[in-house]
């Protein structure tokens, strides 16, 4: 300590009188972080306009105004693998230990429209996720599974439509009303082009069908989110936790607008809308990007005229990030999830999934899903912190960071608006580029070791790894095959032809499509013909290849 | 004046994980090598096609889906069959350590799982590159 006296109880900064670490500190993203943050940082900020209450506007502290307390959030963990009869196993399994809600993984073929048979599914079938070609498949996926009163999650996209229409009609089937059923499609294709890739349709078609989805679902399947805006798989590739922030943002409104566009009423749709966050390693950052996404989003709604509460809530779903795990050590996986699943429920999540420590080697096994499952069971029913609503609110830092993210992101809304708006910056590379360059500088910063990760650049053991690795039947691609053989054999043909071609000409018009896929999957149409209609209509995407 | 080294960077099949792919492609590039990128969804005959008439010495195929064993040796066996056995293949991805030997034996050179520094990925290939 030096003579001079250290003023307490004040807002100035914190004196740097030992040497630190780094000359520089930042968050994974690249934000500059002082030393100390205090209430002078958020001075500007007001407590009752700028924060509130949780489930008050503008829901920066949560959207329900008990949380945890009231309920917990969902336990769901995304799953698929092989053929449905396997997956179906897997889901009875997680049921079985605690899971609150399913999430399917599909494998390429289905994400792509395409049947196991096609030639371009060679080698991929039930590789990263279940293979479902038709409605039959569907059936065998949740057979035993009591779909009136668990919520499914489904990571499709491009053949969204398809995919809930063997969802709809399997529960129909059953005898179960289309209004009771709850659940989320992803459905959200701007960020297929922009970072997951798993697009078919051209962008205005694409745009036509999710426009379709949102009207459809608000008249007839209430309980369904017609749309989970992801900023999962931007993360994933590459992007920083503002990219991320502002890109999924940026599409939630852009799709409101076309849906307004067509005539709906924002209220009508807007309180079915749900996003899909990442969860990275830099815990605050990570939780301020949450509470940052509650806010603008509500502001943002309003603006556009939203009325009702319940369209202005930014309601959400966490996966802990992919990318993050090593296959160096992986039971140290373990770990990591957890602090990033803290951070998504410090953040306010609806709904979490933790990823399983063997997945940078391969799906996860049995046992290595039940403990990622176990680690939100301890966060919810031992660590205390569900106990009060958003415990991080008033942290200086937090509340600082919090606002430097929703200002950042307003930046890019910029950036894109002189663009001419989403489409055209997809087109013009404008997000590819600013993700493979984030992507690039992180990879370098740890070639380089300026930037460490445990048992990859620091820490390293030469150990062989030994962890038991998820083995598939390898009957299954067979066994699909055949009943897709005897599907075509055994429907009734001419009902089919009727149900296709009149979906053919509702596509080349601008009727809504949803009633038309549901006559078709009811006709055991497969995913491949279904899908292939809309293409030959549609057309096919695509990309710029740009690194 | 030596001559550049020149890579072709693959994605086959339907596997949309190109973040991999584009930070090599620009690595190898930013070490002095001539890089294509062929883009998403590639199938082995547009792979091999475009190593023919790019006259490449390295092919870099990443994937991530899990399809390896079937579509990493579909573009090893092709370039056998049109007399390219000599052009360097390596390949990048979630591979588990059981599949490497046979993805060795059918040719596949070098394989790159998570973790690598890409500084790895370029010195195989100026060790490797058959010039």
């Amino acid at each position: 300590m030096t003579g001079k006296k250290k003023k307490t109880g004040s807002c100035e900064q914190l004196k740097n009188d030992t040497p630190e670490r780094k000359t520089k500190f930042e968050t994974l993203s690249g934000i500059g972080v002082k030393n100390l943050y205090t209430p002078k940082d958020i001075s500007h900020l007001d407590y009752n306009k700028d924060m509130g209450l949780p489930g008050d506007f503008p829901y920066l502290r949560g959207v329900h105004s008990t949380m945890y307390r009231g309920r917990l959030w969902t336990m769901r963990q995304f799953a698929g693998f092989g053929s449905a009869e396997e997956t179906n196993q897997r889901y009875k399994y997680l049921l079985n230990h605690g899971e609150t809600g399913l999430s399917v993984a599909f494998d390429y073929p289905t994400l792509y429209g395409y049947d196991t048979d096609h030639p371009l599914a060679r080698g991929e079938f039930g590789k990263c996720g279940v293979a479902i070609s038709s409605l039959k498949d569907m059936e065998i996926l949740f057979s035993g599974i009591h779909v009136d009163n668990v919520t499914t999650s489904m990571t499709i996209n491009g053949p969204a439509p398809i995919v809930w229409g063997f969802y709809i009609a399997n529960a129909e089937n059953r005898g179960i009303d289309r209004r009771i059923i709850g659940g989320t499609i992803q459905n959200d294709i701007l960020k297929e082009y922009i970072a997951q890739k798993s697009y078919i349709f051209p962008p205005e078609p694409s745009m036509r069908l999710i426009v379709d989805t949102f009207e459809f679902g608000s008249k007839e399947v209430p309980r369904w989110n017609t749309i989970s805006i992801s900023g999962y798989h931007i993360r994933e590739a590459g992007s920083t936790a503002v990219q991320e922030l502002a890109f999924t943002l940026g599409d939630g409104l852009e799709y409101v607008r076309w849906a307004v566009k067509r005539g709906l009423n924002i209220d009508d749709f807007a309180p079915r809308l749900s996003f899909f966050f990442n969860a990275h390693n830099d815990f605050f950052e990570e939780i301020a990007k949450y509470r940052a996404a509650r806010r603008i989003w509500a502001k943002e709604l309003k603006s556009l005229g939203a009325k009702k509460p319940r369209s202005l809530l930014m309601r959400f779903h966490t996966q802990t990030a992919g990318c993050t795990l090593t296959a160096q050590q992986p039971e140290i996986n373990i770990v990591r999830v957890t602090m990033q699943a803290l951070a998504a429920v410090l953040g306010g999540t609806q709904s979490l999934h933790t990823n399983s420590m063997d997945e940078a080697l391969a799906l996860p096994s049995e046992k290595a899903v039940r403990i990622a499952l176990r680690t939100q069971q301890i966060i919810a029913e031992e660590s205390g912190v569900t106990d009060t609503v958003d415990p991080l609110g008033g942290s200086y830092y937090v509340e600082w960071l919090t606002d430097k993210m929703e200002n950042e992101t307003y930046k890019y809304f910029d950036r894109v608006e002189k663009l001419g708006g989403v489409i055209p910056a997809i087109e013009k590379g404008f997000f590819q580029r600013e993700i493979a360059e984030a992507a690039y500088k992180y990879q370098k910063e740890t070639d380089e070791n300026k930037r460490f990760i445990v048992g990859v650049n620091k820490y390293k053991m030469n150990e062989p790894v030994e962890i038991p690795i998820l083995k598939m039947d390898e009957k299954g691609e067979e066994r699909q095959i055949n009943r897709l053989k005897k599907l075509r054999k055994d429907r009734d043909k001419a009902k089919f032809d009727r149900t296709l071609g009149r979906l053919r000409k509702a596509a080349e018009g601008d009727e809504n499509l949803m009633p038309y896929i549901l006559d078709c999957v009811h006709s055991y149409a497969t995913l491949g013909e279904t899908c292939g209609v809309l293409r030959e209509v549609f057309g096919e995407y695509k990309e710029p290849a740009i690194y | 004046m030596e001559k550049k080294i020149r890579v072709l960077v693959a994605k086959p099949g339907l596997d949309g994980h190109d973040r991999g792919a584009k930070i090599v492609a620009r690595a190898l590039r930013d070490a002095g090598m001539e890089v294509i990128y062929t883009g998403l969804h590639q199938t082995a005959e547009m792979i091999v096609e475009t190593a023919v008439q790019e006259d490449v010495d390295v092919i870099g195929l990443s994937l991530l889906s899990g399809a390896h064993m079937t579509l990493f040796r579909d573009v090893t066996k092709l370039l056998r069959e049109k007399g390219m056995g000599d052009v360097l293949v390596v390949g990048g991805g979630i591979i588990p350590k059981e599949d490497v030997p046979a993805l060795k034996k059918a040719g596949i050179a070098g394989c790159f799982g998570p973790g690598t520094t890409c500084e790895e990925i370029v010195e195989f290939i100026k060790k490797n590159v058959k010039k």
